[in-house]
């Protein structure tokens, strides 16, 4: 309240010019940030509508005749949760297993003694300006035996270098003063990384967190290349059957007596139940993003 | 100085050299001991797979699991050539070029107008508020983006057709319409990124010291000259580097955004060169074609990078490398 009555005060105080100029900035950030939520609340309110008000197109913004029918469908679906466990098992241990060995390399290539440092720099950094392609790396994860394994959702995407160089100045940024007390006192390299370096980028490590973790929650090219078998598949290669195929199956377990177009119907909400079911995490995740994120870009563009 | 250490270098004998690396393993054996593990991933998953390059100048026999990468005659740069003379070469160059050109030039100025904007918001709330909500499309995946445009634009009951039919008109079925694909990647590629990649910006207008916004105070300065004469000079570093940086991809259009919203109809406008390497080598199983045309785009793009990255050097004093 308090804000607003300041800010009052502030706009009547100012000049004809800046008073307009003051509104079209409101104007422009309110057209932004309903532009981006509009979407979100159009396919919410749709997926919470009876069948009927849909149906009429009479959903424009908030749900009409409330109705949890879809949902209730969706919730039985089978393969829905089995896709679900199988994403919170890959972003779960894909995370944890990105930020164990971005660490590992990001550690020793910040220690200014390191005698492979340079070296070892370089062989990291030539992988984010030139690969192999996509057939080469194909024919490499599938020769090992990774296709149809769930490891193909790890192993492949273990480590980022562009995330390794952004760990690596975070490591550097702390004082060389601390690493020689520990080693003096007979401290090893595994002892300090873990003990002192570790604690002291928490905030880099938040960020690298998310990156990761939001990176395989959204993984798709692994699940469509390595997981032929739908057993395996993560959540996004349900959605794309789901969301972007005919999908006959939902016609099918909706159908029963429907007409046509009620079909059509309930197809476009059980779509948008998934698409809910499916955002609700990183819609939960957001906030904390923004806490951390100015500093991680940040990170990012100082130090490439 | 340099020229001394070299010296002194060359003078080691090959037995002095064996024992410095020798001590210099004993002395850094934790750190190699760490490092070790993501030697062995960079090598599996990156290095091999460039040694499997060549390929492309092979004739691929398949069946031989992971060996066949080297074992096929060798054809010389006939996979090339026929990439080169195929009709869908020109196609795709174009295809892969404009969007990512359409999506600079759309998709540029618009992160820059919103971090104006957000940093005229003198409310904290509101502006923390509106940040929140804008990077939320950066995160959501690709296939629930897709999904929803294609829901939304769909003839039958997508929401954009019913609008136009409020307003008289004929639905209009845009996903199989090759002259709709175009804008429809670009507008829905700056809706998920605006807020993202204002961020920077943003940083950047923070960091502009308070005292110089106080002299344009005293100067009597309104609102819109302090923008255009104290923040857009300010920013323009950050904005030329970014741009500079933005250039070097100019060949690289994303695969999964376009894989899950083309379809064969409207390949004319739509199949970019990761998409028809994706058929080519993984549907078709043209394994050594697919991947000399992928070779000829990390190629064509590196080239890109460092032009783009020689250029930021010389006008920014910033380089990537």
């Amino acid at each position: 309240m308090k804000a607003k009555k300041t800010f009052c005060k502030e706009f009547r105080n100012e000049s004809a010019s800046d008073k307009v100029f003051d509104l079209v900035v409101y104007v422009l950030v309110l057209f932004a940030v309903l532009i981006t939520i509009y979407p979100f609340i159009y396919v919410t309110s749709v997926s919470l509508s009876s069948g009927a008000a849909v149906n009429k197109g009479l959903v424009k913004f908030l749900p009409v005749d409330l109705d949890f029918a879809a949902y209730k469908m969706v919730m039985q679906y089978n393969e829905l949760w089995r896709a679900y466990g199988n994403t919170i098992l890959y972003t779960v241990f894909g995370t944890l297993m990105n930020i164990i060995f971005t660490c590992l390399a990001a550690y020793p290539l910040s220690r200014k003694q390191f005698f492979l440092r340079k070296k070892l720099n370089f062989f990291l950094a030539f992988t984010m300006y030139f690969s192999g392609g996509l057939i080469p790396t194909y024919m490499v994860v599938t020769g090992i035996g990774l296709y149809n394994s769930r490891l193909a959702m790890i192993l492949p995407v273990l480590v980022s270098a562009y995330n390794v160089m952004i760990c690596r100045s975070a490591f550097e940024a702390i004082s060389e003063e601390l690493f020689e007390n520990a080693a003096l006192e007979g401290a090893n390299d595994f002892i300090i990384l873990t003990r002192i370096a570790v604690p002291l980028i928490k905030p880099t490590l938040a960020v690298l967190t998310l990156y990761y973790a939001v990176a395989r929650y959204n993984d798709f090219f692994s699940g469509l290349l390595y997981l032929g078998k739908e057993k395996l598949q993560p959540l996004q290669l349900f959605l794309r059957r789901i969301l972007l195929m005919a999908s006959t199956e939902i016609m099918q377990s909706a159908g029963g007596g429907m007409a046509q177009d009620a079909v059509a119907q309930s197809t476009l909400q059980i779509r948008y139940v998934c698409i809910v079911l499916a955002t609700i995490p990183i819609i939960m995740i957001c906030p904390f993003i923004q806490k951390y994120l100015v500093k991680g870009t940040m990170l990012g563009a100082v130090k490439g | 100085m340099r020229e001394d250490k070299r010296k002194k270098a060359q003078k080691l004998s090959k037995a002095e050299k064996r024992s410095l690396l020798r001590k210099n393993i004993k002395r850094d054996r934790y750190l190699l001991l760490m490092i070790l593990p993501v030697i062995v991933y960079f090598i599996i998953f990156c290095y091999l797979p460039m040694t499997g390059l060549v390929m492309s100048f092979q004739k691929f026999v398949p069946g031989q699991g992971f060996m066949g990468l080297y074992t096929g005659d060798f054809v010389g740069l006939k996979w090339f050539r026929q990439f080169f003379e195929s009709p869908y070469f020109f196609r795709l160059i174009r295809n892969t070029f404009l969007l990512s050109f359409y999506s600079l030039i759309f998709g540029f100025p618009i992160p820059i107008l919103f971090a104006l904007c957000i940093t005229q918001i003198k409310t904290k709330k509101i502006q923390r508020g509106a940040q929140i909500i804008t990077y939320l499309p950066y995160f959501i995946s690709t296939v629930v983006v897709v999904g929803m445009i294609t829901n939304f634009l769909s003839p039958s009951n997508g929401i954009i057709n019913q609008m136009l039919q409020f307003f008289g008109h004929e639905p209009i079925n845009f996903m199989g319409e090759k002259q709709y694909f175009r804008a429809i990647y670009v507008i829905s590629g700056s809706w998920q990124t605006f807020g993202f990649n204002s961020i920077i910006f943003v940083a950047s207008i923070m960091g502009i010291s308070p005292e110089l916004y106080e002299a344009m105070k005293v100067d009597g300065g309104n609102k819109l000259q302090t923008i255009w004469h104290l923040v857009l000079p300010s920013i323009k570093p950050t904005i030329i580097l970014l741009l500079i940086m933005s250039l070097g991809n100019l060949l690289n259009v994303g695969f999964e955004k376009v894989y899950l919203l083309y379809n064969s109809g409207i390949y004319e406008t739509a199949d970019v060169i990761s998409t028809y390497v994706y058929r080519q080598g993984i549907e078709s199983q043209n394994y050594s074609y697919a991947t000399a045309v992928g070779l000829f785009n990390s190629l064509i793009g590196f080239v890109i990078v460092f032009a783009a990255n020689r250029l930021s050097r010389k006008m920014t004093d910033t380089s990537v490398w």
